[in-house]
């Protein structure tokens, strides 16, 4: 780094670590062309961390580097490094990478007088412009300190030393041991003032935990927690307990459960990708079934899912699911499903997470399963485990992974109570549970909550069959939601009632028509009854005009024999008009 | 060699002693350590030491050989084993020691 490039860059330049997480958290790096402490106790990892800052700085960024061990010899240095995957010979070879092993034994020598450290300042010059080194590791400088008595002239030295380096330009990864209420055991935080971070191996439950903490790093914002960090066969790497922001890419797309009716309590259109599903409930409720629909919904849509199981091997949960209709072992042989089995407590918490982390970047799926996360309390404190899943969710929802998780229950125990320390992290949350009725147990699920869709409050009673899962309609009783056999008791009267019904209004309708029946036949009769009187009174009416038109033969006849027809008649006609006109 | 004559030191009649200081460039305790390594060994030495003098400035890549961190170094590579003293010699007794020079005890031998 020369004086103008950092005149034009005012930030402070960084030299990236290619430590996974570390440069986050140090936003892009250790310090350009300045000295960086890096202090613990035994055995955890400041050399890893150095060799790592080598090794990346070459293959990855292009800088050559010396490392200059006091400790170990280049031999053993090799050595433990392959044992990371780094091929040091190689870099050796390439001429990028020069090991300095500095063996100082205050056995050998007696001391005398005066002296300086240039013997030492001559051996990093040499070694640095061999290979033109951009980086340097000092591992572990304090070993001068019980090599050589003087430690006036040592410290004075070490000042120059890293004032040198500064001139040098290279950025220098120092460790040193760390000391009794102190940094380290002589202090020389005092002289390396840019950047100190401090690594620790805590020990808990007989499991250890690694910790790095950034003490200072003068002139840039850094994250001032503990972040746990992990040394494993693919070397070391810092875990950020959560991300700074909340700014996930949030999806709108809608992906189904596997389970048609769970679906429809889901709003019609199951979960949302990306998001984060919790199933709860005790043992034997089938929460592990429930994942498998998931899964195989997920697989048929071409999707990769990853299966975490820290309690059943695979090859017993493709057996189980293949009793309820689930062929996983297709998908598995599809490289759309993997699982990954793990021993909960076969690693701390810490290793776990990054278990999970490094499958999860390797496999990249769409899906997660975690079943079930309650495992993680029987390794650290509900605490630690919580840390954990918040993580881990974080981790999720970063890449836009949608996680099913699943958490064992004790049975007694409210749902509730005990995943509350989660549930802000959770999307949808199923329950479920049995219920012991009437001799039976029954199992019932519903959603407690689903962000950002109107879900379905309904407590539905399901059933494991061969064909997997089955929603049933929830028969509600006087008692609440009637499960099992009650249920079915339920369905059996109400069948009963509705054939009574149906009989009554046959029955109604039978009389009906008897009654029409009996009154079309009243009618008739009635009519018949009319029809006989009409016909009597028309042969009254018959005889009598018959008898008139006789009787009045008969008078006319009278009168013809008495001849005072007329007479008679005209007497009767005047006493008539004279009537009137009075 | 000349050893028989002067009597002082070790049994062996071929004993010789080989002695490389590293100092880097000419600087005051450079000199000094010469001027103090000089005299000891025309004292105790005389006519059976060579001096090597290994300016490292001139040739860094031999500071790996003989682990060299502080200068100036002495380094004895002969009689074996090799010893090692740092600082400028300005300590005679210490200086003998480290050489495993036994002057007095020879004389009473």
């Amino acid at each position: 780094m020369t004086n103008s490039t950092r005149l034009a860059n005012l930030e402070l330049p960084k030299a990236p670590t290619g430590i996974i997480g570390l440069d986050d958290i140090t936003n892009g790096g250790l310090p350009r062309g300045r000295p960086t402490l890096v202090c613990g106790s035994v055995g955890c990892g400041k050399t890893l961390f150095g060799m790592e800052f080598l090794v990346h700085g070459i293959t990855q960024y292009d800088e050559p580097g010396v490392f200059v061990a006091f400790e170990e010899t280049s031999g053993e240095l090799t050595q433990n490094a392959s044992s990371l995957g780094f091929a040091l010979a190689d870099l050796i070879d390439q001429n990028k990478l020069a090991i300095d092993h500095i063996s100082i034994d205050r056995t050998d020598f007696e001391q005398t007088g005066d002296y300086d450290l240039d013997g030492l300042f001559i051996r990093l010059e040499y070694a640095i412009q061999k290979v033109n080194a951009k980086r340097i590791v000092l591992d572990t400088i304090e070993v001068l300190f019980s090599a050589l008595d003087n430690t006036d002239i040592l410290r004075a030295e070490l000042r120059r030393l890293f004032r040198w380096l500064k001139d040098k330009g290279v950025t220098a990864v120092i460790t040193a041991e760390r000391g009794d209420g102190m940094l380290t055991r002589q202090g020389i935080e005092e002289y390396v003032s840019d950047c100190v971070i401090l690594l620790e191996n805590r020990v808990e439950n007989r499991l250890s935990t690694r910790l790095l903490r950034i003490v200072k790093y003068r002139g840039t914002a850094h994250g001032t927690d503990e972040y746990p960090f992990l040394i494993d066969d693919s070397g070391f790497s810092v875990l950020p307990i959560t991300s700074v922001n909340l700014d996930y890419k949030i999806s709108d797309e809608r992906i189904s459960s596997g389970i048609p009716r769970l679906d429809t309590m889901l709003g019609d259109r199951g979960f949302f990708r990306g998001s984060t599903i919790l199933v709860s409930g005790p043992t034997g409720t089938g929460k592990t079934t429930i994942a498998s629909h998931f899964l195989d919904a997920a697989c048929q849509r071409g999707e990769r899912c990853l299966y975490f199981s820290f309690e059943e091997p695979a090859a017993q949960i493709i057996r189980n699911m293949s009793s309820v209709g689930l062929d996983l072992q297709a998908w598995v042989e599809a490289n759309l499903l993997r699982f990954e089995t793990v021993r909960p407590t076969g690693y701390s918490l810490e290793m776990h997470l990054a278990i999970l982390h490094k499958h999860i970047q390797a496999f990249d799926p769409q899906i997660v399963v975690i079943d079930p996360v309650t495992s993680f309390e029987a390794i650290g404190s509900k605490a630690d485990s919580r840390t954990l899943l918040t993580r881990l969710i974080d981790f999720l929802k970063e890449r836009g992974t949608t996680g099913f998780l699943t958490s064992l229950t004790t049975a007694g125990e409210t749902s509730e109570q005990t995943e509350v320390d989660i549930s802000s992290l959770i999307d949808t949350w199923l329950l479920v549970r049995t219920v012991e009725s009437s001799g039976e147990r029954n199992r019932l699920m519903y959603v407690l909550k689903s962000r950002g869709m109107s879900h379905s409050n309904q407590i539905s009673e399901y059933e494991i069959t061969e064909e997997g899962i089955n929603l049933i309609d929830a028969y509600l009783g006087k008692s609440g939601v009637l499960t099992g056999s009650a249920r079915l008791a339920q369905a059996a009267s109400e069948q009963e009632e509705e054939r009574e019904r149906k009989q009554t209004i046959e029955l109604k309708q039978l009389q009906l028509e008897r009654k029409r029946a009996a009154i079309q036949a009243q009618i008739a009769a009635l009519q018949a009854e009319l029809d006989v009187e009409s016909a009597e009174t028309q042969l009254r009416l018959d005889q009598e005009a018959r008898r008139t038109v006789a009787s009045q033969n008969y008078t006319a006849s009278m009168a013809r024999k008495r001849k005072v027809t007329d007479s008679a008649n005209q007497l009767h006609t005047n006493r008539s008009e004279e009537h009137d006109n009075g | 060699m000349d050893e028989q004559k002067n009597g002082m030191t070790n049994e062996s009649a071929t004993e010789r002693w080989i002695l490389r200081l590293y100092i880097a460039g000419q600087t005051p305790k450079s000199l000094t350590a010469f001027a103090n390594l000089k005299k000891i060994c025309e004292e105790y030495l005389e006519g059976m030491y060579e001096i090597q003098v290994i300016d490292l400035i001139e040739n860094p890549q031999l500071a790996e050989g003989d682990q060299i961190v502080a200068i100036p170094t002495l380094v004895r590579s002969l009689p074996e084993p090799i010893k090692k003293i740092i600082g400028d010699l300005s300590n005679t007794e210490k200086t003998l020691v480290g050489l495993q020079i036994r002057p007095h005890s020879q004389e009473k031998g």
